[in-house]
């Protein structure tokens, strides 16, 4: 088990899934500058709407191959739905507000989205068992890919193309980018910035129902609690790799994911550590790179000093 | 016959304080109007109440007879009413290209873009040969060609351009200013607001004298650079 490249992989998936959580941080809060803490549970509702849809609207038995795609689309529409809604009717009316009045918002709704699946969804002050894909593991040479984590090597790669793809090559994406850089501007150009504004919250919580996904097969569960600390580690990633650029936000949840299964598996053989290392330490070595990288270069690996607005 | 542009008694304001205090003034088409005047006089208020960025308190704004009260300000580019900011305001991260292409952002005419595209880079040749460059490293001038350029770009009724000598050496101001001569003599509609007086009423056809919310003078360019009054008080004569 700890062999360095079996390590590596296992951070790369993770980190991989921090990214697609990531994205739905660094996109919102490059174009309205604000950091939508309510996105790890828009990220939850998503596993959940995966869930209920295996539950009860596939007949039992149904094959995870069919099943999969049919609960990706389920998770999608939950948390686009949410976060669409919540962009509407809970942060638009405070765009011109004071910061803290958003962000507060943010918190309160963030909470009120984990009381409404644990009271109102059957089963859910438990942990559900979330279905798994009958296929695998995988070795490759010495590196085991767990049937778990198959979705995620595919899913991750694919997501991070489209967005590209999108953000660079389609007159939206080009217009997202002008409604980042200048939103007065781009509403000069033409631009429908509130179109804009929604279309960057449903990008970004449909990535996080993929991720949602992702989780639910990789831990085998979901829980009405599991947006809380992954939505922290996501938006960890998306400052490590700098708030408002998106391959920042990728880059910076592998990097978060490789550091979180490197202290795991090697932190207690450094002499006098052997107390700090094991899974139960990850999340705080996980927040220690926050805390470093912040001190050496607060704007993120990827990110740019704030100061080509003349 | 209407004319292009239509400002009735026109008033805006930023929380309490009045910006613009009831002015009216009208666009032909085929004109160049300027609107000159010092500082907080209320010019770039204006301005960014006809693109719709801001919402008047009262008065009327009518563009080819339509009513723009109510506009959206990315609706108001589809009628033909393109601004040109003060202060320029170039999307710095993206290329000289990707700028112009923003500012074709709601046409559809593949060919027609490129032929404009290239149009732009006729008028401003040093937009061309840098166009795959990061538009936040360029000088403020060539900041400011493309910021016309990028204007122009959704084939504009009317062009309002806001201050496009601000911050220039004298040799890009008269290089800016000979653009928009090029411009007028193609029969490009234009609304020019400036505080460089000399320059801006020389290639007017119509000017207004602003101070502090209202127009105090109107006239032809002509008669208001030999105005005495205006002579003494943006000319810096005495």
């Amino acid at each position: 088990m700890h062999e360095l490249p079996q390590q590596l992989v296992n951070g790369l998936l993770l980190g991989s899934m921090y990214g697609l959580i990531a994205v739905g941080y660094t996109m919102v809060y490059g174009i309205i500058q604000l950091i939508n803490f309510a996105h790890g549970e828009i990220f939850m509702t998503g596993g959940f709407g995966a869930l209920a849809v295996y539950l009860w609207l596939l007949p039992e038995g149904t094959t995870m191959w069919l099943a999969l795609p049919l609960m990706i689309v389920g998770g999608i529409v939950v948390s686009v739905t949410i976060a669409v809604a919540a962009e509407r009717f809970a942060y638009r009316p405070l765009r011109t507000a004071p910061r803290l009045a958003p962000l507060i918002t943010a918190i309160g709704l963030s909470l009120a989205l984990q009381q409404a699946v644990w009271a109102w969804f059957p089963g859910g002050k438990n942990s559900r068992t979330f279905p798994e894909i009958e296929a695998g593991p995988y070795h490759l040479g010495s590196v085991t890919i767990q049937s778990g984590d198959i979705f995620l090597l595919a899913a991750a790669p694919i997501c991070m193309a489209v967005l590209a793809y999108f953000v660079r090559k389609t007159r939206t994406g080009r217009g997202m980018q002008a409604t980042a850089q200048d939103p007065d501007t781009a509403k000069l150009m033409g631009i429908n910035t509130d179109r804009i504004i929604v279309i960057a919250f449903a990008l970004g919580a449909a990535f996080a129902a993929i991720g949602a996904v992702a989780y639910g097969l990789k831990y085998g569960q979901v829980n009405f609690r599991m947006g809380f600390i992954i939505g922290l580690k996501a938006f960890t990633a998306a400052v490590l790799g700098g708030i408002g650029n998106i391959y920042g936000a990728m880059i910076g949840g592998l990097v978060l994911g490789v550091a979180e299964a490197m202290a795991t598996a090697y932190m207690s053989d450094i002499p006098g550590m052997s107390q700090l290392g094991g899974q139960a330490w990850a999340d705080v070595w996980a927040f220690v790179l926050l805390i470093v990288v912040l001190l050496v270069r607060p704007q993120g690996l990827l990110g740019e000093r704030v100061a080509d607005r003349a | 016959m209407t004319a292009l542009l239509e400002v009735e008694d026109l008033r805006v304001a930023y929380g309490k304080i009045e910006a613009v205090k009831g002015i009216s003034f009208k666009v032909e088409a085929g004109q160049v109007v300027t609107l000159i005047g010092t500082n907080g006089a209320g010019k770039t208020t204006t301005l960014r109440t006809l693109s719709g960025l801001l919402k008047p308190i009262g008065g009327q704004v009518k563009f080819e007879g339509k009513p723009l009260g109510s506009v959206p300000a990315h609706k108001i580019v589809a009628m033909g009413l393109a601004h040109s900011p003060e202060g320029r305001h170039i999307f710095p991260r993206m290329t000289i290209e990707e700028n112009l292409l923003l500012g074709a952002y709601l046409r559809s005419d593949s060919d027609g873009i490129t032929k404009d595209v290239e149009r732009a880079y006729e008028l401003f040749p040093i937009l061309g040969e840098r166009k795959k460059q990061a538009a936040g490293t360029l000088s403020g001038g060539e900041q400011q060609m493309l910021a016309m350029g990028r204007a122009l770009m959704s084939r504009p009724k009317l062009l309002m351009l806001d201050e496009p000598s601000m911050g220039l050496s004298p040799i890009m101001m008269q290089k800016i200013m000979a653009t928009i001569q090029e411009l007028k003599s193609q029969g490009t509609t234009i609304l020019l607001v400036e505080q460089n007086a000399q320059a801006a009423l020389s290639l007017a056809d119509t000017g207004h004298v602003m101070e502090t919310g209202r127009v105090v003078l109107s006239g032809t360019g002509a008669d208001l650079l030999h105005d005495e009054s205006v002579r003494k008080a943006y000319l810096g004569e005495d």
